[in-house]
């Protein structure tokens, strides 16, 4: 199968340093931030926007994982899923501006039962988003607050985000669809 | 998986996945609401043909920790006492609506019975069958046993080199076969300990080391010391002469406790009999690990729910 290649590693890594910047701008500085990636790839992608945010303003890149298997409402239509850790960072969520990160942003199913996760854990002042990529296709009344990249794409097409802490490159390429 | 009959129907990916997926279970309860929705508008039957308080709450609670509706059914003042039989009761359960059973009868094989007969569609989880086995009492040993050695770095880990020696009714403890199947699986070796009359013929052919001495056993220095209940319930003939006997012999008493070393780990699968095949020096004790034991089951328990629950052949 034909895969067409949209962003590259240098487009990554610029795309979360703007998200990082946004980040700050939105939130007037860096105090009270946790950023909470949905295993797995956002948790890498939250890693490195935290990283990112630890370079501009010190102590501002507080990161943790949230897994929403559990809180899925497809669990009975597909194969068992394994849930991934989930960690919260010391000094918990209460009070504080959650970014919610995410590589693709489709369906908005995964952030709902996301928001179901976080409202089980504590109280966040304010839940963001940000995704690297935002395809489109909502089912649900969702949207990102950051976005990578805007990747306008038929239902049929697959994208493959690959980073290189599990895929060993970085890159987001689309495939599938009429050629 | 569709049912949970036989911890040898495990292979060590599969085993290490069960313990991965009830840490993740854990951390639940030390939540703000320790509650998971996932198996909101599923229905979990207990069915206890057997006494049991521990092992029916453990699981009543799992359940209830996943959002599914829980029915209890105990044979005692029931259609049972009545002469019903496993397979009129299954059914009958199963025509109110259960996605899954949990079953605890006397006879071995029950569980694997209800799974395969095709009385019933729903899922089957073995919460103990005569003296064949207790899957889910195996798999939370095995947790708190990773949990005990190795803390916040267990996932993913088997317990390989771990040597644990279990003591006391090798013949009718189920809890005792699940081990032994499981811990070998995981790559623990196992040795057992018990008066000649209460090993089961065929150990030989088990992958264990046997004897009946225990001073000699705890000299080892084992990892673990599993003592098992005397079930006086099965105790239908003379496997020794007397309790005392049994207890001066084959029971973990203070003086025994004493040489044990710091790190040696007490474990209990309860209810235990105090003074019998415990003393309550060593059942209270620093390196005693029973109530951690309650604990991680409800957690196992949720684990094993969950696998045969979700998924879209459930």
């Amino acid at each position: 199968m034909l895969a067409r290649t949209v962003l590259q590693q240098a487009d990554i890594q610029r795309a979360l340093t703007r998200i990082a910047h946004e980040i700050l701008e939105a939130n007037h500085g860096g105090s009270d931030l946790v950023l909470l990636g949905i295993p797995t790839r956002g948790v890498l992608l939250a890693e490195r926007i935290g990283a990112i945010l630890e370079s501009l303003e010190p102590g501002s890149g507080t990161t943790g994982a949230l897994d929403v298997t559990m809180y899925r409402d497809d669990l009975s239509r597909q194969p068992t899923r394994t849930p991934s850790p989930t960690s919260v960072p010391v000094g918990g969520i209460d009070g504080k501006t959650v970014v919610l990160v995410d590589d693709v942003l489709y369906s908005g199913r995964t952030i709902r039962a996301a928001l179901d996760a976080l409202n089980d854990l504590g109280r966040p002042r304010a839940v963001r988003l940000a995704v690297l990529v935002d395809r489109g296709h909502r089912e649900l009344p969702i949207r990102a607050d950051f976005v990578g990249k805007n990747l306008p794409s038929a239902a049929d097409e697959r994208i493959n985000v690959k980073l290189a802490e599990t895929d060993g490159e970085d890159l987001v390429e689309i495939s599938g669809g009429e050629q | 998986m569709k049912h949970l009959l036989s911890v040898r129907d495990l292979d060590r990916a599969a085993a290490i996945g069960i313990l991965d997926l009830a840490e993740d279970m854990a951390d639940v309860a030390t939540r703000a609401v320790p509650k998971l929705p996932t198996l909101r508008g599923r229905t979990v039957a207990n069915l206890f043909f057997e006494d049991s308080t521990r092992t029916r709450l453990s699981f009543e609670a799992a359940a209830k920790r996943l959002s599914a509706d829980v029915i209890t059914f105990s044979a005692k003042g029931s259609s049972v006492s009545k002469g019903e039989s496993l397979k009129d009761t299954a059914q009958t359960i199963a025509a109110m609506g259960v996605d899954a059973v949990v079953l605890r009868h006397g006879s071995s094989g029950a569980a694997r019975v209800l799974a395969d007969s095709g009385w019933i569609d729903a899922a089957v989880v073995n919460a103990g069958d005569g003296t064949h086995e207790h899957p889910t009492q195996g798999l939370l040993d095995s947790y708190t046993m990773r949990k005990t050695l190795h803390g916040a770095a267990s996932r993913g880990r088997d317990l390989e080199g771990v040597r644990v020696t279990i003591v006391g009714d090798i013949l009718h403890s189920r809890v005792a076969r699940s081990n032994v199947w499981l811990l070998r699986t995981l790559g623990a070796s196992v040795h057992l300990v018990a008066p000649e009359t209460l090993l089961p013929t065929g150990v030989d052919t088990w992958p264990v080391t046997t004897s009946t001495n225990l001073d000699a056993a705890l000299a080892e220095a084992p990892d673990v010391v599993m003592m098992l209940r005397i079930q006086s319930e099965r105790m239908h003939a003379a496997f020794f002469p007397h309790e005392r006997e049994y207890a001066r012999q084959w029971g973990l008493d203070d003086g025994r406790f004493a040489k044990l070393g710091e790190d040696t780990m007490i474990m209990h699968p309860g209810p235990m009999n105090r003074g019998l095949e415990i003393s309550a020096r060593a059942a209270d004790s620093q390196q005693s690990v029973i109530l951690q034991q309650v604990t991680n089951g409800v957690s196992i328990r949720m684990a094993v729910l969950y696998l045969v629950l979700s998924g879209e052949n459930s």
